[in-house]
């Protein structure tokens, strides 16, 4: 079509054809032949019960915080299925740099679950136990995490390392700029690093359609030179597919790629939040008929490959499992003055020595 | 003698000698490769050590921050150019909260150690944007070592330790002396401690108190004030953080006397913080109040008027005689 100044083919819109996949509809449903590892059912078994654990953690730690055990927390509820899949098809040599909803992810990267409660109690100690190995702790400014990624995976690339890095963002993380700049770089070195952004409709109080006028959030690798995905976060097998490969294609070489999983924050941001203020009630209801549990639980029972008496012994044993995690946070003794200071430099400089001691005496601690 | 070297080709040897003793060092930043860095603190390091180690990156000044977090954290020591200091605003989010404080959130699980070095000052009449001094803006971040030189020598031997340092080291050349002096360097792979001031000349009536290019003015105003009978301390801060208050206060102690001298803006500056801490530990042994000679508080003037606002001979001398002149 031949270009006009005054209007008509000379400016476009990119048209996006980005890729959705799914395998699962919200009735647990089949919606096209499943991969082999799925038929054969035993990782979907994995996949449920690493799904049902965090959901059980979630909800505890919620409870926590409403008695006053714990602090403000941001709940997972709603989207444990991209956790659960990258939570186990990362091996335990690549790194995690997750946002601060990863709950799910971190359990099975081997995070202590009571390290996890700690850090949400306002211990930073909750961020050093070595079952973080050298994965990232929370991170909290916003898209800010992106760099670190790129870094990590620059770092494996200098090393000649076949490892990869994958991190992890909100929906409203890709409007910031860090967000874009990692990806740009992971686009021109070609980085072994993967792109996860959870999109669960909403940044706080701001819904999806006003947070970006493309039609995906996927699209914004193509500025970059990324392959970009859409895939329902909601779908374990739909998800294991594209966070698989995309894992493979990253180790192999092949470079970085935007993965974004649709989803749906069923709970508030954090609970600080109150996200009737601004949701339409509707929205969530609908949104509950499809999350990823309920999904997956109809489509095991379907198959016979779960069934309630399992389930009843896993949820007693899981919450045993969760008890135990808050008996060891709540039992965890305050940090000493010499946590506080101890970790700023490797070796603490004479000037912050006399100021701990000065915190110390203010403590009774001479 | 042609192994005399300049402050910045100080900074090219330290970055040569580094690469050579340790793979995990490795460079990044804007223009650094073929270009060598536009002030040439980089050149031939790429040719030399290859692109996987000197890396030019997109321009991006807070993925450049960020990603040497992500690579400090595993254990590289990158060493990253911010191209002006005026640019390292983008880089402030990542220094705060992240550089500065992993090794503190992770209890010393993850750490960075990493080194951005950056330009800084005026001086050189460079556009817009490109002249500022905001050390203290950085100083302030629990978590950061600050490091200025103000020789050949002192960039040579500072920034080796600063590429040790396992914390992470912001690294401000003041490029107005980047060229106007030429020194031998010390033994290949000498330090410089990063927690200790240097004095620079003794004496007993002042202590003046500067670092960076300033260091050039205060020497002047030290050898007029000797023609007069003046005796003057001049110490070097060099590690502005953490500061070494303890051989500015022995000095001052000493002097009952002590001028500051910064190019930075004057109020809450690195000088109010070195003057607080004289007024808390010496105040009754002081014989006049401590004096500031510093930028003034509004923004560095574009270069027809930068010299006015750059501390001066002149301004030292008479602040140091108003000094002496006190009661």
């Amino acid at each position: 079509m031949p270009t006009t100044l005054d209007g008509g083919g000379l400016f476009r819109v990119h048209e996006s054809d980005i890729p959705f996949v799914c395998y699962l509809d919200a009735n647990g449903q089949p919606t096209q032949p499943l991969p082999g590892w799925a038929e054969e059912g035993s990782l979907l078994v994995d996949y449920y019960k690493a799904m049902v654990k965090a959901r059980e953690a979630d909800r505890k730690a919620i409870a926590m915080q409403r008695t006053g055990v714990m602090g403000t927390y941001p709940s997972c509820l709603g989207q444990e299925a991209p956790g659960v899949v990258y939570g186990k098809q990362l091996k335990k040599e690549d790194v995690l740099v997750p946002y601060y909803r990863d709950l799910p992810g971190q359990l099975l990267r081997g995070v202590e679950l009571s390290d996890i409660y700690l850090y949400w109690g306002g211990d930073e100690r909750g961020s050093a136990g070595p079952g973080y190995g050298q994965d990232f702790p929370n991170c909290v400014p916003i898209a800010t995490q992106a760099g670190h990624a790129v870094g990590v995976a620059s770092a494996f690339r200098i090393r000649d390392e076949h490892r990869v890095a994958l991190t992890t963002c909100g929906d409203g993380a890709t409007s910031k700029g860090d967000f874009l700049e990692a990806l740009n770089l992971a686009g021109v070195w070609q980085l072994p690093v993967v792109f996860l952004v959870v999109n669960n409709q909403w940044a706080i109080s701001v819904p999806r359609p006003i947070q970006c006028g493309a039609p995906t959030l996927a699209q914004k690798g193509a500025g970059a030179g990324l392959p970009c995905v859409q895939v329902d976060g909601n779908d374990v097998i739909a998800l294991h597919e594209v966070i698989g490969s995309a894992i493979e294609r990253a180790r192999q070489g092949k470079g970085s790629v935007v993965i974004e999983a649709i989803t749906y924050r069923l709970g508030d941001h954090t609970t600080a939040d109150d996200a009737t203020r601004y949701r339409d009630s509707e929205e969530v209801r609908k949104a509950w008929s499809e999350e990823p549990v309920k999904r997956l639980q109809t489509y095991l029972h379907n198959r016979g490959l779960w069934s309630p008496e399992q389930e009843q012994a896993y949820l007693e044993q899981v919450k045993l499992e969760i008890q135990q995690a808050v008996e060891i946070y709540q039992k965890t003794p305050l940090p000493q003055v010499d946590d506080l200071f101890d970790y700023h430099y490797k070796d603490l400089p004479a000037g912050l020595r006399r100021q701990k001691e000065e915190m110390q005496g203010g403590l009774g601690h001479e | 003698m042609s192994d005399k070297k300049t402050l910045v080709e100080a900074v090219n040897t330290a970055l040569d000698h580094a690469m050579a003793d340790d793979k995990d060092v490795v460079l990044l930043g804007e223009d650094i490769g073929a270009n060598g860095g536009v002030f040439r603190a980089t050149q031939d390091l790429k040719s030399k050590y290859g692109l996987k180690r000197v890396m030019d990156t997109p321009l991006a000044e807070t993925l450049i921050a960020g990603m040497t977090v992500g690579m400090a954290a595993q254990g590289l020591k990158p060493v990253a150019e911010i191209q002006f200091m005026g640019f390292i605003f983008a880089c402030m989010e990542q220094l705060v909260t992240h550089a500065a404080r992993m090794r503190n959130r992770t209890r010393g699980r993850l750490s960075c150690p990493m080194v951005l070095r950056a330009p800084f000052g005026g001086g050189i009449h460079a556009p817009e944007h490109h002249s500022e001094s905001t050390e203290a803006l950085l100083a302030h971040i629990p978590g950061l070592r600050v490091v200025i030189p103000s020789s050949p020598v002192r960039a040579y031997g500072l920034l080796r330790s600063a590429i040790d340092s396992p914390d992470p080291v912001i690294f401000l050349e003041p490029k107005r002396i980047y060229r106007v002096q030429k020194q031998t360097l010390p033994e290949t792979g000498s330090r410089l401690p990063l927690d200790t001031c240097f004095t620079l000349r003794e004496g007993s009536d002042v202590t003046l108190v500067t670092w960076g290019a300033c260091v050039r003015e205060c020497q002047e105003a030290c050898n007029t004030l000797a023609e007069q009978g003046v005796s003057v301390e001049l110490i070097d801060v060099a590690t502005i953080k953490p500061l070494d208050m303890e051989t500015i206060l022995a000095s001052t102690r000493k002097t009952g006397r002590c001028v500051i001298v910064h190019e930075a803006a004057r109020s809450f500056g690195v000088g109010a913080e070195i003057a607080a801490r004289i007024f808390e530990d010496l105040f009754f042994e002081l014989k006049a109040p401590v004096k500031r000679v510093a930028g003034y508080d509004i923004t560095m003037p574009y270069y027809r008027m930068e010299e006015h606002y750059i501390p001066d001979h002149k301004r030292i001398v008479i602040a140091i005689h108003d000094c002496l002149t006190e009661p």
